[in-house]
């Protein structure tokens, strides 16, 4: 156990709870829809270099949750700080570059850019990105490089027999695979996954999971939305649900699965289905 | 009929100066519309501007060699206008903007408001005597048989040509760099590429600014080529010409722009030539008469362009597998 992870385990069960070493603080962020609340989070904490799952029954606001942070979307009203930087009012692709990166519930594979080209895209080094250093800069080192990492990554993802394919031609679980691999390859402080097993065989998201788990002990922090309680079982060390926009509750796995209101909100939840 | 007269004009436009600017311009297109993904209906304006720019700096005593540079940087100034408040929004509102931006300039420099700088209506004439001044060629004929061209037509010829292997160049470079990677993953899929930590407007904009200068430069080859810009020779259909030449030639190619302008130019003369010989010699009897030639040959164009996207939508140049992708 890593000492992050250790110093979790005095960390009150309650939402909006502090942590010891936050890397990732929310505060009073709201996002409405016309009179649809999607974000209303009063304070939340991410442990760094820990696995947070964040749960939660269908529209409780995790992806919207995500688009804010991550500057896809903006709130009415709010503050979050990555590592002590406020990120407000910050675009999506500098949130990226200060070293946030997320991921999407539909996948955004780059259909007719190959697999490896996918893998290259994501690189933050390559001077051949801007328009002069692609006309005057020495940028095919670079990409030797960045090849040889981009290789290693597909490899651990089971992907690199495809590198040369176009990513449209992939099934939606390698796709979403890409996605995640394509992300860590930006070299994020912390990598926000939507829904990253959705579609992917059980073989392949027990590897996953094995390589989420390696990333966290190298010192990422993970973020990720999962449906699947036992995946949410197996590899968090945190698990924050939200309900209907707002946290309701926060802790260790195993306390959470057994909070009344947690599971209230998912059996409220499939009631809003019937009805 | 003389199919071998028509068969020479045909050739003569494929391989003269309306190819080569058609080329030149189609060039710039792809990079917006190929690479990028850029909807730029408005192509038209970045000739106007640059062909304006040049005639109308000799018209108010510069040189032609101060002109052509203030049309480039003309139409560099036309992308950023367009470009800052439309490429932030989605792809349609470029599309809308452009194709506006582009009757918007073309009227005002008609208008007799406008009259005083631009000549409205009347244009501007023989304000590229410098560039024929520097013609090395000596007098007479070049080419072959009756394919020939004037010693000043061949030196145009020849300019523009040069300027189709510059552009080209210039794209092989940025586009097999990781400069291009970006704008293509931009095409794909702009949020993607922005959770990548790439400045999506950044790209975007210089993607149709440099797309734009070749539009402009372009403009700049025709309008030295006729010593002649009216506003109402920038209709539209100008842009229309080059999206055809895209799509002929493949979106997203290298060669697409310069085979697709050198088979439009062909076919499009081609059919003008038969119809005029078909007409003359009364194959439609009264059905057809001369003054249809014009409509009809537009109305061949859009079925061949309409069969160009039914049984080959990837143009010469593109890749069947790559068209079948699925981008969901
Ligand atoms: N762009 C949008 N416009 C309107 N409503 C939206 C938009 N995005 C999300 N919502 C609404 O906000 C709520 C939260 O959605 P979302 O964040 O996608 O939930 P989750 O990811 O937890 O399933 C839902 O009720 C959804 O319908
Ligand atoms: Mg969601």
């Amino acid at each position: 156990m890593t000492p992050e992870q250790n110093s979790l385990l005095r960390v009150p069960h309650e939402p909006g709870t502090p942590k010891p070493d936050p890397l990732l603080v929310v505060s009073g962020l709201m996002r409405s829809f016309g009179g649809l609340v999607a974000v209303d989070v009063d304070h939340l904490e991410i442990q760094r270099g820990t696995i947070t799952s964040l749960i939660g029954p269908n529209g409780a606001g995790k992806t919207t949750l995500f688009n804010l942070l991550t500057g896809f979307d903006k709130p009415q009203h709010g503050e979050w700080h990555l590592d002590g930087g406020r990120l407000v009012g910050i675009p999506a692709f500098r949130v990226a570059r200060k070293g946030m990166v997320r991921t999407f519930q539909l996948t955004k594979s780059l259909a007719r850019l190959t697999v490896m080209e996918n893998m290259l895209v994501a690189a933050q080094d390559q001077v051949g990105e801007s328009f002069w250093g692609s006309l005057l800069g020495h940028w095919r080192s670079i990409e030797a490089k960045n090849t040889a990492t981009a290789t290693a990554a597909l490899e651990r993802f089971g992907l690199a027999h495809m590198a040369d394919e176009y990513a449209g031609s992939l099934s939606g679980g390698q796709r979403k695979l890409l996605e995640m691999a394509r992300a860590l390859l930006v070299e994020p402080d912390v990598v926000m996954l939507d829904e990253p097993t959705a579609g992917v065989n059980p073989a392949l998201t027990q590897s996953l999971l094995e390589h989420i788990k390696a990333l966290r002990d190298d010192g990422l922090t993970v973020v990720f939305i999962e449906h699947d309680m036992d995946v949410v079982q197996e590899i968090s060390d945190w698990v924050v649900c939200m309900a209907q926009g707002r946290v309701i509750a926060e802790g260790p796995p195993g306390v959470v699965a057994r909070n009344p209101e947690v599971i209230d909100a998912y059996l409220g939840a499939q009631h809003g289905r019937v009805d | 009929m003389d199919w071998f007269k028509i068969l020479i004009d045909a050739g003569r436009a494929a391989a003269g100066v309306p190819a080569a600017a058609y080329a030149l311009s189609s060039i710039g297109l792809n990079l917006q519309f190929g690479y990028t993904g850029l909807l730029n209906f408005g192509h038209v304006a970045f000739m106007l501007v640059g062909a304006y720019g040049a005639a109308l700096t000799v018209e108010f005593g510069g040189s032609l060699w101060l002109g052509i540079p203030i049309g480039i940087l003309a139409s560099l100034v036309l992308g950023i206008l367009l470009g800052i408040p439309t490429l932030r929004l989605r792809a349609d509102y470029l599309a809308i903007v452009t194709i506006a931006a582009g009757e918007i300039i073309r009227l005002v420099v008609r208008s007799s408001w406008a009259d005083p700088l631009t000549n409205s209506v009347f244009g501007v004439q023989t304000f590229a005597n410098e560039f024929y001044a520097l013609n090395p060629l000596p007098e007479g004929l070049y080419g072959i048989g009756t394919f020939r061209f004037d010693e000043q037509r061949f030196w145009v010829i020849l300019v523009a040509w040069a300027l189709v292997a510059l552009a080209t160049l210039l794209i092989w470079r940025l586009t097999t760099s990781p400069w291009g990677r970006v704008v293509r993953a931009i095409r794909e899929d702009e949020d993607a590429a922005r959770s990548l930590g790439k400045n999506v407007f950044g790209y975007k904009l210089q993607s149709l600014m440099i797309g734009g200068a070749m539009g402009a430069m372009a403009g700049i080859v025709l309008a030295v080529d006729q010593q002649n810009v009216t506003p109402d020779s920038y209709q539209p259909l100008l842009t229309f010409y080059a999206f055809a030449i895209v799509i002929l030639g493949g979106a997203g190619t290298l060669w697409g722009p310069i085979i697709g302008s050198v088979i439009f130019w062909f076919l499009f003369e081609g059919m003008a030539g038969f119809m005029t010989g078909a007409v003359a010699e009364g194959w439609f009897g009264s059905a057809i008469e001369s003054v249809d030639i014009g409509p009809i040959r537009f109305v061949l164009l859009g079925i061949g362009l309409m069969w160009l996207m039914a049984f080959r939508p990837q143009g010469i140049f593109g890749s069947r597998e790559e068209m079948l992708v699925d981008d969901s």
